[in-house]
């Protein structure tokens, strides 16, 4: 980036021998950390782990996938992969990969404070999320289990010999990370604010984790309970999912999506918080709407509570049950567009660049928006009978949760790295990086979309001959994701030695975390800094500029 | 062309038999169809929308045409207008959707019934003339079919993609679907909700016959038992006849007519009478006690299979007196003729509701 070299905080351009990488040494200090980024950096590091984890797995769902016949793997060992990397990806990736690593770090440098309000909880999440994993890997590398990440009754109950109760464990202790950190959130937000940000000029970022602490503390305990539920039933019997012992299995379809589909909230509402932060940094405009796309995410974060039977319509539940929730999910799409038509008029009179974190924002808009319009047709009851448990599921929310909240998580990545680190990554190679992921990432699904239309089942090992040709395009479009996803892990890891020098605000971006230096110190701001101007205000930037009144630390 | 020669041939034989929907083999699926049709629009419309706003945003702002940004507070009118214009579409497909949903899910009254039991891991169909086929399903055409499911074990899909329609086979509950076939063929049938080791194995068809044909079928593969009379046999060999005999003075109701009725509860609460209540009271009775009996009768879980439990039903829905044994073929028992109706006496007692 030639602008960036020119920037004037480059000419003497070198890391800061204090900061809160450099604070302490020793492998006592990062793992009794009670700072929030050392924290979020574990997270980063054991994300990034389960992440390659769950993708190795996908990998070889899609090999198996590429001929009709079971083949490569038997039909128990095909569901066993095709379970552990929903798991791991869903519990041990999605939810937690933004707000335990971005929103870690970047919360409460956002919001002026020197850490969240409970560090040793914030500690505690991390390790709770570690055993979790462990339990998890252990549940797989001991036998595995088959019935797939929503564990359906009585399936899970009675049905099958594998490590459904290790699993379901591991979820449960998993989830309390989750809750931890969604709480620690609230209470930051509420409390830890610096004088003078108020609620409205609070980043959009803020107000995503805000809305997703909500779903995270509301949400996870139904699915804790209804896990115990599980085990319990699987132990001692208690029968209350069990139909011959009066219980109903439809129940446990209710109690698991009224936490799973919020869920999908709580993984996709902090990748559009950092979706408002770069797409606003890289065309110098304040978000367009901003309280309106701060509202739509509380909007999402409550509708999102009332649509969980939607998953249900096939299932048995009443013709009218279907009609409100059918009603309802049409109702939770609409925050979705607003979020979509204002993001792409902030670009309206802005000043655009297109470095990496937005052509990665980019790929997110395209690629949601294909997500969030595929849901309607999934919402609309009629149409939901013919598509659900199809492929087009499978599509849609790989839209969703890859193409959208991964998307988002790599923009975000790549926007704070240089906060993180302190160094910049290749430009060009991630520029690379950020096309191949979107052309093999539809590559891979777009594909599935036309299989469920023709009504290829999910789940299948093995399918009719009809549906190969289609599978082969997925199959090859996975392999060019795959290298999409392995580029950055390459040149990420490259920088941390060899990157540019970034210096503290090399997007020239709003936002307390860029006022001072990266990476930053332990305590983040020497002294509590006063907010006066207003939220993405790119005209006061350049006042700051002229005046030379510069940075914090 | 860069494409490798394989993936070259695939490409070729997959354009040759170009398909994104599978054949329209049903009544409904024409109109789910117009349903996605319209769906699809909107969806490339708005995509397209998007993708050309970003784009030509993209190109007129970027840094080098348009240094400076205008800074922009929003618009409440154009906020306004994507806030209602796809709050209306959906709406739209809202109640297309919802339309098209009671449709499916409500079959006409002249549907013919076909009972499927869902396993690990096959699909076993019960014909009301007795007839059993697994994996596979004939059905005549033009003729609606009402197809009653229920799960042996764990949730099962069963799903037509061909006639655009699906059910969950639930373990404790019957469920329905119909369609009527306008399209002589074979068709798959799919389990699509995971069930466990062979899921995808679980895979059946479905042979949409004509009428002649069907008939065809019919004798051919008769088991020469219907349900009706298979649960006949299965009333008396559990003994269900020593109480449910009809008789004044006996002590279970009379199941005569039963079927449809509605019956009061010992709670004092009225209830519908049909397939789910039946089976629930064969196998959980003392939560569905009639006015009017004492709570003695045992529980039948464990004792009748699924398709046991659909011939019972079969038989009490056929059920017009509790001696039809008369009017049945094939049936050897022999007993006194007695008048076709229940004696008016018993009748409230025994909590059938009057015409």
């Amino acid at each position: 980036m030639s602008t960036i070299v020119s920037l004037p905080d480059q000419a003497t351009a070198r890391i800061p021998k204090r900061n809160y990488l450099t604070n302490e040494n020793g492998l006592l200090s990062w793992l009794l950390t009670g700072d929030h980024k050392r924290i979020a950096v574990l997270y980063l590091i054991s994300i990034t782990f389960f992440f390659f984890i769950g993708g190795a797995l996908a990998g070889m769902i899609r090999l198996e996938l590429l001929t009709p016949q079971s083949d490569l793997m038997a039909s128990d060992t095909y569901n066993k992969v095709f379970t552990m990397h929903g798991v791991i990806m869903v519990f041990l990736f999605l939810v937690p990969s933004v707000p335990a690593t971005l929103g870690n770090f970047l919360i409460p440098i956002m919001i002026g404070a020197k850490d969240l309000a409970f560090p040793k909880i914030n500690l505690l999440s991390w390790y709770l999320y570690l055993v979790g994993g462990g339990m998890t890997l252990t549940a797989m590398i001991t036998g595995g289990v088959d019935t797939g990440w929503t564990f359906t009754t009585p399936m899970s109950t009675h049905f099958s010999n594998t490590n459904v109760i290790t699993t379901g464990l591991a979820i449960f202790v998993a989830g309390f990370s989750s809750i931890f950190t969604g709480l620690n959130f609230i209470v930051t937000i509420h409390r830890m604010r610096a004088p003078g940000m108020t609620w409205f000029k609070l980043p959009l970022f803020c107000w995503a984790h805000y809305a997703a602490s909500i779903l995270m503390v509301l949400g996870t305990p139904v699915l804790a309970i209804t896990l115990v539920l599980v085990v319990l039933e699987r132990t001692i019997g208690i029968g209350v999912f069990d139909p011959t012992k009066g219980g109903d299995p439809i129940l446990f379809q209710h109690l698991f999506w009224f936490y799973s589909h919020p869920a999908v909230y709580i993984m996709i509402l902090p990748g559009m918080g950092v979706i408002s932060e770069v797409i606003s940094t890289f065309s110098r405009k304040r978000v367009f709407g901003y309280t309106a796309v701060a509202f739509s995410s509380v909007a999402i974060a409550v509708f999102g509570f009332f649509v969980w039977a939607h998953h249900m319509f096939i299932m048995g539940v009443s013709n009218y049950a279907v009609l409100v929730f059918s009603l309802l999910t049409m109702l939770v799409a609409v925050p979705s567009a607003i979020k979509i038509f204002n993001w792409a008029f902030t670009l309206y009179k802005g000043s655009i660049t297109f470095e990496t974190p937005m052509l990665y924002a980019f790929g997110f808009m395209g690629l949601f928006t294909i997500g969030g319009l595929t849901g309607v047709f999934l919402g609309s009851s009629g149409t939901d009978i013919h598509l659900t448990e199809t492929y087009f599921i499978v599509a849609h929310f790989h839209f969703v949760m890859v193409g959208g909240m991964l998307m988002a998580f790599l923009s975000g990545v790549h926007f704070w790295w240089p906060k993180m680190t302190g160094r910049m990554y290749p430009e060009k190679i991630s520029q690379l990086a950020a096309v191949v992921t979107f052309i093999g990432f539809n590559f891979t699904f777009f594909p599935q979309f036309l299989l469920g239309m023709l009504g290829m089942p999910r789940r299948y090992a093995a399918y009719p001959h009809e549906f190969q040709v289609l599978n082969v395009f997925s199959t090859a479009g996975a392999s060019i994701l795959g290298v999409g996803y392995l580029l950055p892990m390459i040149y990420l890891i490259w920088s941390l030695k060899y990157g540019e020098v970034a210096g503290n605000n090399p997007w020239q971006a709003t936002g307390l975390e860029w006022q001072i230096q990266s990476p930053p110190l332990t305590e983040n701001f020497t002294t509590i800094p006063i907010v006066t101007q207003d939220v993405y205000d790119y005209e006061w930037l350049e006042r700051q500029k002229e005046h030379e009144v510069t940075h914090v630390g | 062309m860069g494409l490798s020669p394989v993936l070259w041939q695939f490409l070729v034989k997959w354009m040759t038999n170009f398909a994104i929907i599978p054949p329209e083999a049903s009544r409904i699926a024409p109109q789910v169809d117009a349903l996605l049709v319209f769906m699809t629009l909107v969806s490339l419309v708005g995509l397209v929308l998007v993708g050309l706003l970003v784009t030509a945003f993209s190109i007129l702002y970027r840094r080098e045409k348009h240094p400076v940004a205008v800074q922009i507070e929003g618009s409440t009118l154009l906020e306004a207008t994507w806030t209602i214009i796809p709050l209306g579409l959906f709406l739209v497909m809202f109640v297309w959707g919802s339309v098209l949903y009671f449709r499916i899910y409500t079959p006409p009254p002249n549907a013919m019934n076909i009972y499927v039991v869902g396993k690990q891991w096959m699909w076993k169909a019960e014909h009301p003339g007795g007839q059993h086929e697994i994996n596979s399903l004939h059905v005549p055409i033009n003729q609606p079919i009402q197809i009653t499911l229920i799960s042996q074990d764990v949730f099962h899909s069963f799903s037509i993609p061909a006639f655009r329609v699906k059910r969950e086979a639930i373990p404790g509950r019957y469920t329905t679907v119909w369609f009527e076939a306008t399209q002589v063929g074979t068709y798959h049938l799919f389990c699509t909700q995971y069930c466990g080791t062979n899921h995808s194995a679980m895979i059946g068809e479905v042979d949409v016959l004509t009428p002649e044909d069907y008939k065809k079928w019919l004798a051919d593969s008769t088991s020469g038992v219907s349900l009706a009379q298979n649960g006949e046999r299965l009333f008396a060999s559990l003994s269900c006849n020593a109480c449910h005999n009809g008789q004044p003075d006996s002590r279970g109701p009379s199941l005569a007519n039963v079927y449809g009725s509605k019956l009061t509860l010992s709670t004092g609460q009225p209830v519908l009478v049909d397939e789910a209540y039946l089976r629930q009271a064969i196998l959980n009775p003392s939560a569905h006690i009639t006015q009017g009996y004492a709570p003695i009768m045992p529980t039948y879980q464990g004792q009748v299979s699924e398709e046991g439990l659909i011939s019972l039903v079969e038989y009490i829905k056929n059920l017009s007196t509790n001696y039809r044994v008369q009017q049945t073929l094939n049936t050897t028992a022999l007993l006194p003729e007695q008048p076709d109706k229940v004696p008016a006496k018993g009748a409230s007692a025994q909590g059938v509701a009057k015409p």
